[in-house]
């Protein structure tokens, strides 16, 4: 049971990364029927960039909080000025070109940054610094979480409320849902396109920033390849809850944290990977259109 | 005559829309029937339904192929529906711009020809043979939709008409006896609508077909249909002969009324 | 005035990136011993050089755009110089036959280092023909196409190291391999819309990769199989220099043989059907074509090259192990097809050159070479789609009319 408790706490802190992550790319898709490849890419870099920032910010002395805070700022900053300069550079030029060309293009952003990051800094896998402070009361309950594991989940469901009111109730939020709804409609009566896509781009890659130095700093080790494993898995997740649906990339990021979880310690670790695949392989086989998703026919 | 084409009951709904609704619809052996109806009325709906891109939600669609037998057309995917013969071509133009303009019509061809992989790997005589025909028989429809001049072009090159009539000669490749057109006329300048008309007229004569055309050009309408079927929120609201169609009320109020009511 | 607005924008760009490329350009941590390196020298690069990239990018963009208003005004497109030459019977056939006289003496005349460089080259050639196929004809992205090289590999690996299988007997039964497993994928993920396909592929990529480092029983683990055995040339077993060139020369012939195979298959009633999927999956269904079939067809095919090429690698390097099918593989034969132009052979030919023989022989590149294909991915769909050289498509002659493609040749 102690272990059926600690492997569910693991699939829902697991599942919380997944779940930011996998935002970015169901809110992408809705706008622009983009797989946005580079989305694994830019969490890698937000957690690159709080690895750097905390460790000169150490260097001078800082208190640990202000590390915390300030580290996960410069991250999140980061990563969605990454985010919208992605868009513009290699999205941007072929929004009317054939389905294919942003696609491959997004593969080509993806490769070219990790090895950016791998050879400004290092292929080797460097230590992160546990950022998210201890909870005493924590104490009595670890066998079988941990604080940073509370951190993480209670972190990505205030960031999944504010999310869901952004997009409720602003005005951003309605037009990024008219968008996504029909463009050119949204076009019409009278939403900036390029200006909603921007802010898609930059809400998406300020999740993936989040999740970035929440993950980081519970593993505890990063290196220039861990967006990409992680963003396949959370494009798993998106198309498992339905894509281009919020709340679905939600259920589907914590449904695949728990069956990782479950299978790895109660069948094979050494397959981890291989769980996560068979599963997006198997939901796009046998529901496409995922677990909350709408199955629309295209119009002809 | 004889029907070619019975059409019971047909609907189609995209979630809380009736796009068709308990449609009826014969089309007879070698006719010209237009379809018209105001923007919205679930005209080109009805085309995806019989050509298998949508599936109706109730209703029936079979066919009498002339010298074949008859049969059920509900439930067939996209490319088996042209095999038996229904083609169409699309309202917003859906060539292969970057094949040529005889490839485009040669994948026409494609369901009624057989070269496999290997085939095209060995070339064998039957294979040479039957793309030699292809050729000759895609070039042969080009010259009678007066698009010959253009058959090494890119299709996405063409001019805006004549890239309707290609979108007419690779559906005749395919050798259907129901052709359906959809908004054939939509961009043409009056010279152009004029040689299409007679375009239309001339298949009908030479290729002994029925034709099915969805048509905002009234003029061409009247001019080219033996019969006319109105439709108004998926509903079939008329129909009749042109003369008849253009004197009912009904039709009038629903939709000819700014142009022809004053 | 119109120039200082331009140095403005360029002046924002290179600011703009000096920020963004901050933290990752200029400083480096090491966290183990505390030290922090500060190197502004990069920013300085990073400024500079982004602001005279930003005009650049710039110019292109108005070229292209240019460009494409050009087409739509009903100009032609300007037939590249390379497409002319192979067009041109008088240039072609001369070219042809040194072509041929140099790629009979190559192996001769250079070290043995040289030629396996050139096989290598000639590998990444079919491969990209073999994906050609899929992405370049067919519209397929398939970014998992490394699986069915390793299936290759493998299936010589274990046969030969259990069985004692020779490299004959195994060709086919790998390339046979290939197409099983592209028909066993295909099937359930080809009904699926195109960018879901290229995820699963990704996804299956790194399944075979896993299964193959994790099911030691089976494959080793990753430490791989080892001495597996050289091609034989006619039941002989040759020395190591001989059999570099054997191997060299039987990669002309299995290059030559793609091909030929490829160049016929464009132009028959599969290629087209292919290419007419790719242009317009509901048109294509609407004129008759079984999407399924013919998008299983494509698949199939790549993947039965893929298996073909395994084979020929695990017996050319000796060794294989699940280290050499990652997912970079399979973007690098991706880039190959995109650079050189998706659907054209001899596109993918030059592509291949450019991008396996480019990095071998100019040292600086080698570092870069990574970033230099991602970078290619980018800029050939921003700048030129249709890579270096367009996909020409065969033109026909008729009696009695005038053809105009015929009148500028
Ligand atoms: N795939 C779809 N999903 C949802 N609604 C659809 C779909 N296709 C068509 N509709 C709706 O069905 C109705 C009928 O559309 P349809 O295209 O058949 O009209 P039409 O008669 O062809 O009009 P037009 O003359 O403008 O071409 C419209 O309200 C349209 O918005
Ligand atoms: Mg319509």
């Amino acid at each position: 049971m102690e272990y059926f408790v600690q492997l569910f706490m693991g699939g829902l802190t697991r599942g919380s990364i997944y779940a930011l992550i996998a935002l970015g790319y169901t809110m992408v898709y809705g706008i622009i029927e983009l797989i946005n490849f580079a989305h694994g890419e830019i969490y890698m870099i937000g957690a690159f960039t709080a690895l750097i920032i905390a460790s000169v910010l150490t260097l001078h002395g800082f208190n640990e909080i202000a590390i915390f805070v300030l580290a996960s700022l410069a991250a999140v900053i980061y990563s969605s000025a990454y985010g919208f300069t992605i868009e513009k550079i290699a999205y941007k030029p072929l929004r009317h070109a054939p389905r294919l060309s942003p696609l491959i293009s997004a593969i080509g952003m993806s490769i070219f940054l990790q090895n950016y990051v791998l050879l400004a800094q290092t292929s080797d896998f460097l230590p992160f610094p546990g950022l998210i402070p201890e909870f005493g009361f924590m104490k009595k309950y670890e066998h079988i979480s941990s604080s940073a594991e509370l951190m993480i989940f209670l972190t990505t469901a205030v960031v999944m409320v504010i999310l869901t009111c952004v997009i409720k109730f602003t005005k951003i939020g309605k037009a990024m849902r008219a968008t996504a709804q029909d463009r050119k409609m949204a076009m019409l009566v009278g939403v900036d396109i390029n200006r909603i896509i921007s802010i898609t781009f930059i809400i998406g890659s300020a999740l993936a920033a989040v999740g970035g130095v929440l993950i980081a700093s519970h593993i505890g080790q990063i290196n220039f390849y861990i967006g990409f494993i992680v963003g396949i898995k959370a494009f798993t997740a998106a198309v498992l809850g339905g894509i281009g649906s919020i709340p679905g990339a939600v259920l589907g990021g914590f449904i695949l944290g728990w069956t990782e979880s479950f299978a790895t310690g109660y069948v094979s670790s050494d397959y981890e990977d291989v769980f996560a695949f068979a599963l997006l392989v198997l939901i796009l086989i046998f529901r496409p259109a995922g677990l909350l998703g709408k199955s629309g026919s295209q119009k002809v | 005559m004889k029907a070619v084409m019975e059409i019971k009951k047909l609907t189609v709904d995209f979630g809380g829309l009736r796009a068709v609704d308990h449609l009826d619809l014969e089309v007879k052996e070698r006719e010209i029937l237009a379809l018209i109806g105001p923007n919205g009325a679930g005209k080109t709906t009805l085309f995806n339904c019989i050509t298998g891109i949508y599936a109706p939600s109730e209703g029936s669609m079979s066919i009498s192929p002339p010298g074949k037998k008859p049969g059920t057309i509900n439930g067939l995917k996209p490319n088996i529906v042209t095999r038996k013969g229904i083609t169409r071509t699309f309202q917003n133009i859906r060539l292969f711009p970057n094949m040529t303009v005889l490839e485009n019509v040669m994948i026409g061809r494609h369901c009624r020809t057989r070269a496999r992989i290997a085939g095209a790997v060995f070339r064998g005589r039957a294979t040479v043979r039957e793309e030699q025909a292809t050729v000759e028989y895609s070039y042969h429809i080009l010259e009678k939709t007066g698009i010959a001049q253009y058959v090494n072009e890119f299709a996405g090159n063409l001019p805006y008409g004549a890239q309707r009539l290609l979108e007419i000669a690779r559906a005749l490749a395919t050798e259907p006896f129901i052709l359906l057109l959809d908004e054939p006329a939509a961009g043409m300048n009056p010279q152009e609508t004029g040689v299409l008309d007679d375009l239309i007229s001339k298949i009908r004569e030479e290729e002994k077909i029925a034709i099915l055309l969805i048509e905002h050009d009234m003029r061409l309408v009247m001019s080219i249909s033996d019969r006319i079927a109105v439709m108004d929120y998926g509903k079939k609201i008329a129909e009749g002969t042109p003369e008849e169609i253009r004197n009912n009320p009904v039709v009038i109020k629903a939709y000819l009324g700014e142009e022809f009511v004053a | 005035m119109q120039k200082k607005s331009e140095i403005k924008k360029s002046l924002l760009v290179s600011l703009w990136f000096m920020f963004l490329t901050f933290p990752i350009m200029v400083i480096r941590v090491n966290p183990v011993e505390k030290l922090v390196e500060w190197r502004w020298r990069n920013m300085v690069i990073v400024g500079v050089g982004s602001f005279v990239l930003s005009f650049v990018w710039r110019y292109m963009l108005r070229q292209k755009e240019a460009g494409l208003k050009r087409i739509y005004a009903g100009g032609r497109y300007k037939i590249p110089s390379i497409q002319r030459v192979s067009e041109d019977r008088r240039l072609f056939i001369p070219l042809l036959a040194v072509l041929s006289v140099f790629v009979v003496i190559f192996p001769f005349i250079f070290s043995a280092y040289q030629v396996n460089i050139m096989t290598t080259a000639l590998m990444y050639v079919v491969l990209g023909l073999g994906l050609n196929i899929v992405v370049g004809l067919a519209g397929l992205l398939d970014l998992g196409y490394v699986a069915f090289y390793a299936v290759g590999a493998y299936t010589y690996g274990l046969l030969n190291h259990h069985f004692g299988l020779g490299f004959w007997a195994v060709l086919p039964a790998g390339a046979f391999m290939g197409a099983l497993f592209g028909i066993l994928l295909g099937f359930p993920v080809l009904r699926l819309r195109g960018d879901y396909l290229a995820i699963v592929t990704l996804g299956f990529g790194e399944i075979i990769r896993l299964v193959l480092e994790n099911w030691n029983d089976l494959s080793f683990g990753p430490s791989g199989i080892a001495n597996i055995d050289r091609p034989s040339f006619f039941g002989m077993q040759l020395s190591l220099q001989s059999a570099t060139v054997y191997i060299y020369f039987l990669m002309i012939t299995l290059a030559l043989f793609t091909v030929f195979v490829v160049n016929r298959l464009q132009n028959s009633r599969i290629g087209r059907a292919w290419i007419a999927l790719r242009e317009d999956e509901i048109a294509c269904q609407a004129m008759g074509i079984d999407k399924t079939k013919t998008k299983l067809s494509a698949f199939a095919l790549g993947a039965t090259w893929a298996g073909m090429m395994g084979v020929f690698f695990a017996a050319k390097t000796t060794f294989i192990n699940p280290a050499s099918f990652t997912f970079l593989e399979s973007a690098i034969i991706l880039s190959i097809v995109v650079l050189g132009g998706m659907g054209s052979i001899a596109g993918v030919i030059i592509g291949a050159f450019v991008l396996i023989l480019l990095p071998e022989y100019l040292r600086a590149f080698s570092d870069y070479r990574m970033l230099m294909f991602g970078a290619i991915l980018v800029i050939m769909m921003v700048f030129r789609p249709q890579g270096i050289i367009s996909n020409v498509r065969r033109t026909y002659k008729f009696e009695g009319i005038n053809v105009p493609g015929e009148k500028n040749k």
